[in-house]
């Protein structure tokens, strides 16, 4: 279970508080209005941005004093998520070995990560000669490789066509069932929420409300996500 | 969100801060401790002071007015060759002073090209000694500067407001006044400053083509007091004034945004470019500047390459001598650049003090230098390596304007990334960092190798008969009346120069883009 006791993120004249958890194995749809800290929520989860007040805990240990990589978690970003001179074999292969030198077994797990996700024979090439749903795809082999049990994604894939979007959502969530993992995904469409979350999480008017049963909440938005949903 | 700098950085930026204060500060310090007070400022230290400002003000004026033709002209015009003249304009960066000044007296002597016609049409020769000829050579090496900057201006045009201008019938008033005029409002202040700093430091160009009460820089005059008169009071003197200026100067570019390294947008489509007169116009700004950039570097090698095969042992040597200068200063400039580029990545005083190096002037440090190392040491044995350390430091600025920007947009794009998989800062460095920098990193060593190997500088002050640099060597040569062996060793300079920079560029840079 991930938990957020009484934490608070602030920046500037910008303020966010959250107190809630999130059960294991939970798909969580995260909402809200632009600007109202969806990101930063994740950001500091990730531990991007320091919390002002309170704790982050993951299965009741204290997470939010670790460095981000020590956290029992992957991200995705909205962009860059790849480095565009390293080849995609190595790309994913930093979620083994972050100074790439890799044994064969490990080797072995890139290539099996790679074949999971649809991106064989394709190791070789960089970033910039694959298509964006291949980005998108390699970014998942990666979270898929390091088999961390909190995934978050912060729409990594906003500039995806919808018929493509629905593929990455539906390749998270083969992921996700594979490892077990709890997910929290940034996004703006109920669609994407009733297609792959059972939680919707609130953020706006400076507060993250703890996660709600999809169904329920989109039949029946409080006002802010009734303003922000325009229903 | 900003990492902690390792211990091990922290120390190494330390030093190398340490030793740049001290290379700037100490040396005026030593200037000033040995002045013992006494010499009045003179009617003739007025005059350099008066000559070094009204001469980088005009180079400045010149070398930027008549830039924004031949910008406008290469901005709008397609045509063979175009992508070959813009690198021309940037090559004269790399030139050494020297050649330069060879090529121009070979066209504009007293037995140049343009006087010899001059003479056959009747009419008297012109001489290029004095101010006329210093302001000559700076516009010969700023114009170029000064078009690349001015590029950088038309390529920011959106490209919208240039079809925007085409849809709605600009003439090229119109088109002045809504487009090209505020653009170059921006841009014009800044190539102003660049041009007028970089004159401001001015000596090889003064050594060579001025001289005499009416044409001498405080460059020129802290070396005369010391090596003529050793006249340590009057030589401390000039080098706080000089210091002075350029500190004055430095703040006052300061809040001018300065352009970029890079010239982005250069070739995407512009609309028809305007027809008419402006053809014609345009045609003759493009010409005139490849003519005036070209012909003296041709006419160095027309006169200079006979004369390789001929060229003395001294000459020789004295190459053999640049050259470990230049590969001791690049060395230097690789530490230098590097820790504080790394540094400059959660601080943000190294980049102002590898800037500040921009107004240090190479005569005062090297004043200094000798002062302190003289009770010590035969300052002839430190020729080449003081030589190296200056050059370095004088190449600093340069080095950290190419690495700084690249360096934070990296950081920028991929610290978040790093720091979620967990990157040590060495696998950082080697992953992340390196593959993003080494092409900029290859431009910067490339420059501070070229900038070395052509320095006519420091090393006056130091060696002696024996101990030349290739560019002092030929200083020697010319004022000896060899012009012969003079242009033979320029052109060996030239391709030592030319040939340090291309394989630097090429082998650090890497040969194939890293994106």
């Amino acid at each position: 279970m991930l938990t957020l006791e009484g934490a608070e993120i602030a920046q500037g004249g910008f303020r966010l508080t959250a107190e809630l958890s999130v059960p294991e194995g939970a798909r969580v749809a995260v909402m809200g209005p632009s600007g109202a800290g969806k990101s930063t929520l994740l950001g500091a989860i990730a531990g991007f941005l320091p919390l002002t007040r309170g704790r982050i805990l993951w299965q009741g240990q204290r997470i939010d004093t670790l460095a981000p990589a020590a956290r029992p978690l992957s991200i995705l970003f909205q962009d860059h998520n790849l480095f565009p001179h390293l080849s995609l074999f190595d790309n994913v292969a930093l979620g083994l070995d972050p100074s790439l030198r890799l044994d064969p077994a490990q080797r072995q797990a890139v290539l099996t990560a790679l074949d999971e996700t649809g991106l064989s024979g394709l190791e070789d090439r960089k970033p910039a000669q694959l298509s964006g749903g291949q980005i998108g795809r390699a970014g998942l082999a990666r979270v898929l490789l390091r088999a961390r049990p909190l995934i978050l994604l912060d729409e990594p894939f906003a500039a995806l066509g919808p018929a493509l979007k629905r593929q990455m959502l539906a390749l998270v969530g083969r992921i996700a069932g594979e490892t077990g993992a709890t997910l929290l995904m940034i996004t703006h469409d109920p669609e994407d929420a009733r297609l792959l979350s059972d939680q919707i999480l609130v953020v706006a008017e400076g507060q993250a409300s703890p996660p709600a049963p999809t169904g329920a909440l989109l039949e029946d938005p409080p006002p802010a996500l009734a303003a922000y949903l325009g229903t | 969100m900003t990492r902690p700098a390792p211990a091990l950085l922290k120390g190494a930026a330390a030093l190398v801060a340490a030793a740049l204060v001290l290379l700037n500060l100490g040396a005026l310090g030593a200037v000033a401790w040995r002045a013992e007070g006494g010499a009045g400022w003179g009617a003739a230290d007025w005059a350099a002071l008066r000559f070094t400002l009204w001469q980088a003000f005009l180079s400045a004026v010149f070398s930027v007015a008549l830039a924004i033709p031949v910008a406008r002209a290469l901005a709008r015009r397609r045509f063979p060759g175009r992508g070959a003249l813009i690198v021309l304009m940037g090559a004269p960066f790399i030139l050494p002073v020297l050649v330069a000044v060879i090529g121009l007296l070979a066209v504009m002597g007293r037995n140049g090209l343009l006087n010899d016609l001059l003479a056959l049409a009747g009419l008297p020769r012109l001489s290029i000694y004095g101010l006329q000829g210093v302001v000559l050579a700076h516009v010969f090496f700023n114009l170029p500067l000064a078009v690349r900057l001015l590029l950088q201006g038309w390529a920011r045009v959106p490209g919208e407001h240039l079809r925007l201008s085409a849809a709605l019938g600009f003439g090229a008033r119109a088109r002045f006044r809504h487009v090209e005029g505020p653009m170059l409002a921006r841009v014009v202040p800044g190539a102003l400053a660049v041009v007028f700093l970089i004159c401001l430091t001015s000596f090889a160009v003064a050594l060579t083509l001025g001289g005499g009460p009416r044409a001498t820089t405080l460059e020129l005059a802290i070396y005369q007091a010391f090596r003529f008169d050793f006249d340590l009071g009057r030589a401390a003197m000039l080098a706080a004034v000089q210091a002075g200026i350029g500190l004055a100067a430095l703040l006052l570019l300061a809040r001018l945004t300065l352009p970029e390294g890079r010239i982005a947008g250069l070739d995407r489509d512009a609309p028809p470019p305007p027809g008419g007169l402006s053809k014609v116009t345009d045609a003759l700004a493009i010409g005139a500047s490849a003519l005036f950039l070209l012909v003296p570097l041709a006419m160095v090698l027309i006169r200079g390459l006979p004369w390789l095969s001929d060229l003395s042992a001294g000459v020789w040597w004295a190459a053999l001598r640049s050259v470990a200068t230049a590969a001791l200063s690049t060395a230097l400039l690789g530490v230098f650049a590097g820790v504080l580029t790394l540094m400059a990545l959660t601080r943000r005083w190294p980049e102002a003090l590898g800037m500040a190096a921009l107004t240090a002037s190479p005569l005062v440090i090297g004043t200094g230098l000798f002062l302190i190392v003289n009770p010590w040491v035969d300052p002839a044995h430190l020729a080449l390596p003081v030589t190296a350390l200056v050059n370095a430091a004088m190449a600093l600025p340069f080095a950290l304007r190419a690495l700084l920007p690249a360096a934070r947009r990296a950081e920028a794009d991929f610290a978040r990334l790093s720091a979620s998989l967990g990157l040590s800062m060495a696998a950082h460095a080697r992953l992340v960092l390196w593959p993003r920098l080494r092409r900029p990193a290859g431009f910067a060593l490339g420059l501070g190798a070229a900038l070395s190997m052509g320095d006519l500088g420091v090393i006056v002050l130091f060696a002696q008969t024996g101990g030349e640099t290739l560019p002092m060597q030929m200083h020697r040569l010319m004022g000896a009346y060899r012009s012969g062996e003079s242009a033979g060793a320029a052109v060996l300079l030239l391709a030592l120069s030319l040939g340090a920079f291309v394989a630097l560029e090429r082998i650090v840079g890497g040969r194939h883009a890293d994106t």
